[in-house]
């Protein structure tokens, strides 16, 4: 992709997906950025790839698997302790309108 | 409305009966205190890594095969991201352009007529947490975070409200049925989306679609789907369009209502999962799967039509629940075995004993089903029928009392006394004195009102509590009767 491709409004499109809160002064410099990394993209997309099977993943056999066994219980207590805030044994967040997905 | 057609496709999301969740080994059970069943990975902290759990991925296979879909050697999981708070991590661990299954169908019965419904595709993922609200708060409780599901997509080729509730039965009979699933649509393991829109008939091109979600109840799917249908129609007729947008059941309205919508809710942006190498499901697998596969609804049915005496409808009552069809099956069984009958014959009736007798007493919940009597007592007492120790009037007395005491069938039979009278010294004098008592209905039978006979029987069943042998009370009768 070569840098004109690549527009503000897509760049805050990207921001905002993520979560980024990008001022407009930043905006160019990441949209920069981001079309050097896409344009990398693109070198690789040109290579005549016809015939070779797609690689997925660095490890190819699965050596992750588990069984049903449950380990010892991790402590409710602990884990808790990594909520923003508690309240009554659930992790507190800002809140939320029912099915707004 | 007659001049549209609704083209409806279902996505079904149905939890997998596994005992841990799909990337780690939290339990995986509904109800506990929240945060109970959590652990680093279903909490997405930092450096936690998921594994997959070969039972759901069994099931996922179970669920290919019943289902006849195509299973993909080499799927791959993909992160799909969106910022919620039920997702810990960020994105859900799904699957996406290379799911596990893929193709497939429903096989249903519309009015009576056969017929299947096809899939588009079966994928694994995990569940997200639940969002409680407590004190005015939104709090998570992530229990169900991580739990596993696989995701039924249809093709829209269904019709209308009636033939997507039809669709969502059969699928989750099998599902239930295969052990898959458990089937509750209240506690949400059972979960159905519908995407709903409508074409002018004979048109090929599909209409703006809208999404509903959120349907708990088979009626409640009908009633969403028909509902929206007519919304949808009478918006084009009036000059409008169909918004793409995701709408929910409003119970108490009787409509769908729009949910508060997001901007670019919409772009997941998937990509392959690095944490999971590809998933791969050799051949060996497949056949062990095939294997272990429970026999389909559809075809335990045919069966009993076939070979247990049964009539379809019996079939289809008995065959509602899996519980109910392998107790009716260990009393069949167990009361061929007993009493040396036939398969035919055992099956008939015990299928009326358990329909007529049983089921009144019986609780489901899920998967479970909470009987009032083992199978083998019931068999055992059915035996005792046979057998002559006793009649069938006298087999739902002991039922009851069996059902009351926890006791078999002999023990209360044999300490109450109620045992036939077969002594026909004993039944003759009974009949005797009934007849004495009725030289009314005597005389009219012996002028050829034979069917007073009946009377005389009722009489004699009476005097002995229900006791005496039929078939001994009749014969005696008529001979007595023909004495005179």
């Amino acid at each position: 992709m070569s840098d004109a491709e690549l527009s503000p409004d897509e760049v805050r499109h990207v921001a905002r997906l993520a979560r980024i809160a990008l001022e407009d002064a930043e905006v160019e410099a990441q949209r920069a950025q981001l079309a050097r990394i896409l344009g990398h993209m693109a070198e690789l997309d040109a290579v005549d790839v016809e015939g070779v099977e797609p690689t997925f993943h660095a490890v190819t056999e699965a050596p992750l698997r588990r069984d049903e066994v449950r380990p010892a219980e991790a402590s409710r207590e602990a884990l808790l302790e990594a909520a923003p805030r508690e309240v009554e044994g659930g992790f507190a967040v800002p809140q939320v309108m029912e099915g707004d997905t | 409305m007659s001049a549209w057609e609704a083209v409806v496709g279902l996505e079904v999301h149905a939890q997998l009966r596994t005992r841990t969740k799909l990337f780690c080994a939290c339990p995986n059970e509904f109800g506990a205190p929240p945060n109970t069943h959590v652990c680093p990975v279903c909490l997405g902290l930092p450096g936690a890594l998921p594994a997959p759990n070969e039972a759901a991925i069994d099931l996922a296979l179970r669920a290919a095969l019943a289902l006849g879909g195509e299973v993909r050697e080499r799927s791959v999981f993909a992160r799909k991201s969106y910022f919620y708070p039920d997702l810990a991590k960020g994105y859900q661990i799904s699957q996406f352009a290379l799911p596990i299954i893929e193709g497939g169908a429903v096989p249903m019965a519309l009015e009576g007529e056969a017929r299947s419904a096809a899939l588009t595709r079966i994928h694994l993922e995990e569940d997200a947490a639940k969002n409680l609200h407590v004190q005015g708060e939104t709090v998570v409780d992530f229990n169900r975070a991580g739990t596993p599901l696989i995701e039924i997509v249809g093709e829209p080729v269904l019709r209308s409200g009636a033939e997507a509730e039809a669709y969502l039965r059969a699928l989750r009979e099998v599902l239930v049925f295969i052990g898959v699933n458990d089937g509750n649509l209240e506690e949400g393991s059972f979960r159905c989306d519908a995407n709903v829109s409508i074409r002018p008939k004979g048109e090929e091109r599909l209409g703006t679609r809208v999404e509903l979600k959120n349907i708990n109840s088979f009626r409640f799917v009908r009633k969403a789907i028909d509902h929206e249908v007519a919304r949808q129609a009478a918006l084009r007729e009036s000059g409008g369009e169909v918004v793409q947008e995701t709408r929910t059941w409003d119970e108490r309205q009787e409509r769908t209502v729009a949910m508060r919508g997001k901007e670019e809710a919409h772009d997941y942006r998937y990509f392959p999962d690095p944490d999971l190498p590809p998933l791969v499901v050799d051949a060996a697998r497949l056949a062990r799967a095939e294997e272990t596969l429970p026999e389909l609804p559809a075809a335990m049915r045919a069966r009993w039509v076939e070979t247990l005496g049964l009539t379809a409808q019996d079939a289809g009552v008995l065959a509602a629940h899996p519980a109910i069809a392998a107790y009716f099956e260990a009393v069949a069984t167990g009361l061929g075995e007993a009493a040396g009958l036939k398969p035919a014959k055992a099956g008939k009736k015990a299928a009326n004993f358990v329909m007529a007798e049983v089921l009144r007493e019986t609780a489901t919940e899920g998967v479970e089903a909470r009987f009032p009597a083992a199978a083998p007592e019931v068999a055992a007492l059915l035996a005792l029928v046979e057998d002559g120790t006793i009649n069938g009037k006298i087999a739902k007395e002991v039922f009851a009392k069996m059902v009351a005491t926890g006791e078999p069938p002999k023990t209360i039979v044999e300490r109450e006394g109620l045992a036939q009278v077969t002594d026909t010294a004993a039944i003759e004098a009974v009949v005797r004195e009934v007849l004495a008592a009725n030289p009314k209905q005597v005389e009219q039978y012996r002028g050829g009102k034979t069917a007073v006979l009946g009377f005389f029987v009722g009489q004699v069943m009476k005097a002995t509590r229900g006791q005496a042998n039929p078939k001994a009370v009749n014969e005696i009768l008529r001979a007595l009767l023909a004495e005179g």
